[in-house]
């Protein structure tokens, strides 16, 4: 079973994110990356996969060259290769330009299953997943929990995350599913692992390679376009409310009634 | 003249009421590109009826998917249809709520369409002719991007709570029929064998106008009973910390923060919960936020418009019973 992994490199959980003058970017300076989060969960299970049915694990990223770090710590986990996509000019573009990057790196592989995050924690557009298997032509299902593939290799069937709960479907495969908190514990890459895999093979490639045009799926193209970072306004510490546990319980249902309106 | 769209997105067999707050954004978006109406998009099986229930929100044209391939959701089969009925009809913009379903369908559909999309936006800042300029999240909630979008149609989901609900005059609306031509090979890539039973009734953190949650201080997870006896009596939703999550004491669906969900309800009650960095990008858009925790240096207080500072297990049973008999 051959699994396409889709990742992005982003400013860790830690990141204290502060807005760069100008209002477009975050200030970079001595900002630590990792591969978001959701992304590992999708490895792991390829990697689960993998070692269940055979096959190969590609890493797929779309990045400048520190992305190269992202792909480096998946090759350490386990995976077998990866495919840089490293061209300037594809830079900074929207989640429909991404997507059809992505789709272009991928699309002449021979995969049976494209596994990538439910979003990356950086810009937290959650639809680059959906973009790319449309553009695949291939079914997805989202924010899966739970991953069985049948004996033959032709469905899988799924848990996923619906309103207020979960709900067990069946997809045909080859298939584009986005992996949600749940599904499994990403592994630690161990120490061999990590010297392995800088011996791995990653392809990079440019727009030219993969024959898209930048002036469609760069930021020159982009339909949808950043015009300013904020952060929200900070928030003010309120009312300490005094008192035995009972008094204070009822001066706080009255204050959210009365002063919140909110209850 | 084109329209403005809102999905109507149902919940065990009813329209949720997020479409009502979707109808003030929608509203500005028609007025301001001139003369326009609204219509809400209805799909699913033997959903004709709830065209009523849009109209009594003030809604005055109700577009009717109806067809036995869409009993239940699924992306492919109602992405299709919709993005067929957009073609058709050309509407400016369509607005979705910024659920799991909302978020799933719009990006299927933006795909299709080559439409830009914003999800979970927090404001509509600026309308154009062919553009629209909104407010959302980045960075798991510590920044806010205003963005643009630009083009024939644009595609924006909204969160739920953070749009006052518009209670328009009640009509009868106009109901048209939307044609379901969805290819049967598509439609059985996937089979929804079954909905499990906690899908049902719940309220979703993500929409939840009041969240209580506990994080470390809970101390196990059958402390949790506490939380959800003081939900029911809020009809609140009741969410965890990473900490109890990792902790293996609830599912982590009801994770907050950073790796969790992010949500913008009117009221979140933390209970046991210190505030870290991540949790805090998670819930920190709530309108109030209470902290109820032992440590009175607990970062949570800096955040918090009520602080209780006290054992939450004395303080929550006490809030439960207060809010009970308030309410009562």
């Amino acid at each position: 079973m051959n699994i396409v992994v889709c990742l992005k490199q982003v400013p860790d959980t830690e990141t204290k994110i502060r807005v760069a003058p100008g209002g477009l970017d975050i200030v970079r300076d001595g900002v630590n990356y990792q591969v978001s989060p959701y992304d590992e969960f999708a490895i792991e299970e390829a990697l689960r996969l993998r070692e269940k049915f055979g096959g190969q694990v590609t890493l797929v990223t779309l990045g400048p060259q520190k992305a190269e770090d992202a792909l480096r710590f998946g090759l350490s986990m386990g995976a077998d290769r990866a495919i840089h996509v490293k061209d300037e000019t594809l830079l900074g573009g929207d989640p429909l330009g991404a997507a059809a990057v992505l789709a272009a790196a991928v699309k002449d592989e021979a995969f049976d299953l494209v596994l990538t995050g439910k979003l990356a924690i950086d810009d937290y557009q959650e639809q680059v997943g959906a973009l790319l298997a449309e553009r695949l032509g291939l079914p997805s299902v989202s924010l899966v929990t739970k991953l069985e593939i049948a004996a033959d290799g032709k469905r899988a069937t799924v848990t996923h995350d619906v309103e207020g709960g979960r709900e067990v479907v069946e997809v045909a495969l080859p298939a584009v599913l986005t992996c949600q908190k749940g599904l499994n514990e990403p592994r630690y890459p161990s120490l061999p692992n990590i010297m392995k895999a800088k011996k791995k093979p990653i392809d990079v490639k440019d727009a030219a390679a993969l024959g898209v045009d930048a002036a469609v799926v760069g930021p020159g193209g982009a339909r949808l376009t950043l015009v300013e970072l904020s952060t929200p306004p900070p928030r003010q510490a309120g009312k300490r409310i005094d008192g035995d546990p009972a008094t204070a319980a009822a001066t706080l249902v009255r204050l959210l009634r009365e002063e919140a309106k909110v209850i | 003249m084109s329209q403005v769209w809102i999905y109507a997105e149902l919940k065990d067999g009813a329209v949720k009421k997020v479409a009502s707050e979707l109808l003030g954004a929608a509203r500005a978006i028609v007025e301001q590109r001139g003369g326009a109406e609204v219509a809400a998009v209805l799909m699913g099986e033997g959903v004709g009826a709830l065209a009523e229930d849009l109209g009594r929100r003030g809604i005055g044209a109700v577009l009717v998917a109806d067809d036995p391939v869409l009993r239940d959701y699924r992306t492919e089969p109602y992405a299709a249809v919709l993005a067929d009925a957009v073609k058709a009809r050309k509407p400016s913009a369509v607005l979705f709520p910024a659920s799991l379903q909302g978020k799933d369908l719009s990006a299927r559909l933006a795909g299709k369409l080559s439409a830009p999309l914003a999800t979970d936006c927090m404001a509509l800042d600026e309308v154009a002719a062919d553009s629209l300029t909104v407010t959302r999240p980045v960075y798991s909630g510590k920044a806010r991007a205003k963005v643009r979008l630009t083009g024939p149609v644009q595609l924006v989901s909204f969160r739920p709570n953070v749009l006052p609900p518009v209670e328009g005059a009640g009509t009868t609306p106009r109901v048209e029929t939307l044609p379901v031509a969805v290819d049967p090979a598509v439609a059985a890539r996937v089979v929804v064998k079954e909905r499990l039973e906690e899908a049902r009734g719940k309220v979703e953190l993500t929409e939840a106008s009041i969240i209580v949650s506990g994080g470390r201080g809970m101390r196990g997870p059958e402390n949790f009973a506490l939380l959800e006896e003081l939900a029911s009596v809020l009809h609140a939703a009741v969410g965890a910390s990473r900490a109890a999550v990792d902790a293996g004491w609830r599912d982590h669906a009801s994770q907050v923060g950073q790796t969790g969900k992010t949500v913008s309800p009117n009221l979140s009650i933390a209970c046991g919960i210190s505030g870290s960095i991540q949790h805090m990008a998670g819930m920190g858009s709530s309108k109030y936020i209470v902290a109820i925790n032992k440590d009175p240096e607990a970062p949570i207080f800096k955040v918090a418009d009520y602080g209780i500072v006290g054992d939450l297990f004395e303080v929550v049973p006490k809030l439960t019973e207060a809010a009970r008999k308030a309410l009562a």
